[in-house]
C-alpha cells in the first residue's frame, strides 16, 4: 500500500512532539491515537478511541480554558471530514494557543482503507482557510513539520490547521490506556486540577 | 412570516434572567449553543457577559466534545439547543458515560403543547427517551415559577454529583411558536 515519498506517520508525530514542553495533545480516535502513544505516553496526551467527529471540538474547549498552553489536536482525515464544521467554530472563536494537524492518507485506515474524500476531491486546508483559519499548511515533507513543529509552543499566533500527506500504511498499533475517564483526570491533575 | 405573536410577553419573561444567574452562581464560563427562538434572551445575556463566553455551533454535537475539552481544562459549561438538536448529539453524548464529566445541557421544546409545525413532532417527542437511552437524566420546567429551582437543581446534580442531566423547558413554558400573522 506504501507509496514512494509519502511520509510515515510515527516519524511525523515524534517530530511534532518531540519538544512538546508543556503543549496539550489531544488524538482522533484509531490510528492518531495509536501514533501519539507511539511517541511516549504522557500525562497531558487526550486519547480518543471514539467520538468521531469530536477531536477538534474537544481541543477547542481545552484551548479556550487553557488559553496559554500550547493545545494540539493530531487527528485522521476521516475524523476531520466528519466534524469538519467544527473548523467554522474554531474560525470563529480563534483560539491564538490551538493547532489542528490532520494525518492525511487519504483513506479510511483503521477500517480497511476504503478511499477517503481527499484521495479525489475535498481540499481540507481550503477548508480551513475558507473558515477563517489564516495559518493554515499543505505539508508533504519531513523538513516542513519540523519547521511547523516549533511554531506549535506560539500560543499567539494560532489556530494554525496543517494537512500533512502520509502513506496509508497500516502499523503496528500501539494502545494507550482505554480509560476516559483515567485518561481526563490524569491530564486534569497536570494542571493541578482535582478529579472532579 | 415567521415572527413570534407573543415577542412583547417574551421579552418580558423573567426566567430566561433567572437561569442566567444560576449559571453565574455555578461558575459556568463556556456556553455552546445553536440557536432557538426560546433560548434568544438568555443567549443575549451570555453573549454580553464578560464572565462566559457564548460560541456558536454548527450543530449541537460539538457542543458536547467541547464541554470535555472545557471541564479537562477546568472550565464549566452548559449546552443550550433545541429538541431537534438532542438527535445531533446522540453518539458524541458516549463521552459523558466515557469520561464521567460533568454535563448539563438547556433544551427548549418543541412539537408538543399546541405545536404547529409538524416536523418538529418526531424529535421532540422521542427528545425525553433519547436522552435517557443516553444515560442522561432529564428534569423539565413547565412554569415560569419553577425554572430557577429545576436549573439549580440540574446544576447541582450535574457538577456535583457528576450526572448527566438535561432540563427541557416546556413549549407550554416557552409559548407555541405562532406562524399566523
Ligand atoms: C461514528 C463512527 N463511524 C464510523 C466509525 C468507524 N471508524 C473507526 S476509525 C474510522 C476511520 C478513521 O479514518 P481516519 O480518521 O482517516 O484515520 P486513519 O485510520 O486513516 O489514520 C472509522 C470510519 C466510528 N468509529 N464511528
Ligand atoms: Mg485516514
Amino acid at each position: 500500500m506504501s507509496k514512494a515519498n509519502l511520509l510515515d506517520r510515527r516519524r511525523v508525530v515524534s517530530a511534532l512532539l518531540a519538544d512538546r514542553k508543556e503543549a496539550l495533545v489531544v488524538g482522533g480516535l484509531g490510528a492518531a491515537t495509536y501514533d501519539i502513544a507511539a511517541a511516549g505516553d504522557h500525562a497531558r496526551n487526550l486519547y480518543l478511541w471514539g467520538a468521531m467527529g469530536g477531536a477538534v471540538m474537544i481541543g477547542l474547549g481545552l484551548a479556550l480554558a487553557q488559553p496559554q498552553l500550547p493545545v494540539v489536536i493530531i487527528t485522521g482525515d476521516g475524523e476531520m471530514l466528519m466534524g469538519m464544521g467544527g473548523l467554522a467554530t474554531v474560525g470563529l472563536q480563534k483560539p491564538a494557543n490551538l493547532s489542528i494537524i490532520v494525518l492525511d492518507n487519504e483513506c479510511y485506515g483503521e477500517t480497511g482503507g476504503q478511499m477517503s474524500h481527499t484521495a479525489a476531491s475535498t481540499d481540507l486546508v481550503g477548508i480551513a482557510r475558507a473558515c477563517g483559519i489564516q495559518n493554515v499548511h499543505a505539508i508533504s515533507t519531513l523538513g516542513e513539520v519540523e519547521a511547523f513543529a516549533k511554531t506549535l509552543q506560539d500560543v499567539a499566533a494560532g489556530p494554525r490547521f496543517a494537512s500533512v500527506k502520509i502513506d496509508s500504511a497500516n502499523l503496528e498499533r500501539v494502545l494507550s490506556s482505554r480509560d476516559g475517564n483515567f485518561i481526563l483526570n490524569r491530564l486534569r491533575g497536570s494542571l493541578g486540577l482535582n478529579p472532579m | 412570516m415567521h415572527a413570534r405573536a407573543d415577542t412583547a410577553a417574551e421579552q418580558a419573561a423573567s426566567w430566561p434572567n433567572e437561569i442566567f444567574a444560576v449559571l453565574q452562581r455555578f461558575e459556568v464560563r463556556q456556553v455552546p449553543y445553536v440557536p432557538d427562538a426560546g433560548h434568544s434572551q438568555l443567549i443575549a445575556r451570555v453573549l454580553a457577559s464578560p464572565g462566559m463566553r457564548g460560541i456558536p455551533l454548527t450543530t449541537e454535537e460539538e457542543g458536547v466534545a467541547l464541554l470535555v475539552g472545557a471541564f479537562a481544562g477546568g472550565q464549566r459549561g452548559v449546552l443550550l439547543m433545541q429538541s431537534s438538536g438532542v438527535g445531533n448529539c446522540i453518539n458524541m453524548l458516549s463521552l459523558t458515560q466515557v469520561f464521567r464529566f460533568p454535563f448539563l445541557t438547556l433544551v427548549t421544546m418543541r412539537g408538543e403543547w399546541g405545536e404547529f409545525n409538524p416536523w418538529q413532532v418526531p424529535m421532540g417527542s422521542s427528545t425525553q427517551a433519547a436522552f435517557e437511552l443516553c444515560g442522561v437524566r432529564v428534569l423539565r420546567a413547565s412554569h415560569p415559577a419553577e425554572v430557577r429551582e429545576v436549573v439549580e437543581a440540574a446544576a447541582a446534580q450535574a457538577y456535583n454529583a457528576c450526572t448527566p442531566t438535561a432540563v427541557l423547558l416546556s413549549q407550554r413554558l416557552i409559548g407555541a411558536k405562532e406562524f399566523t400573522k
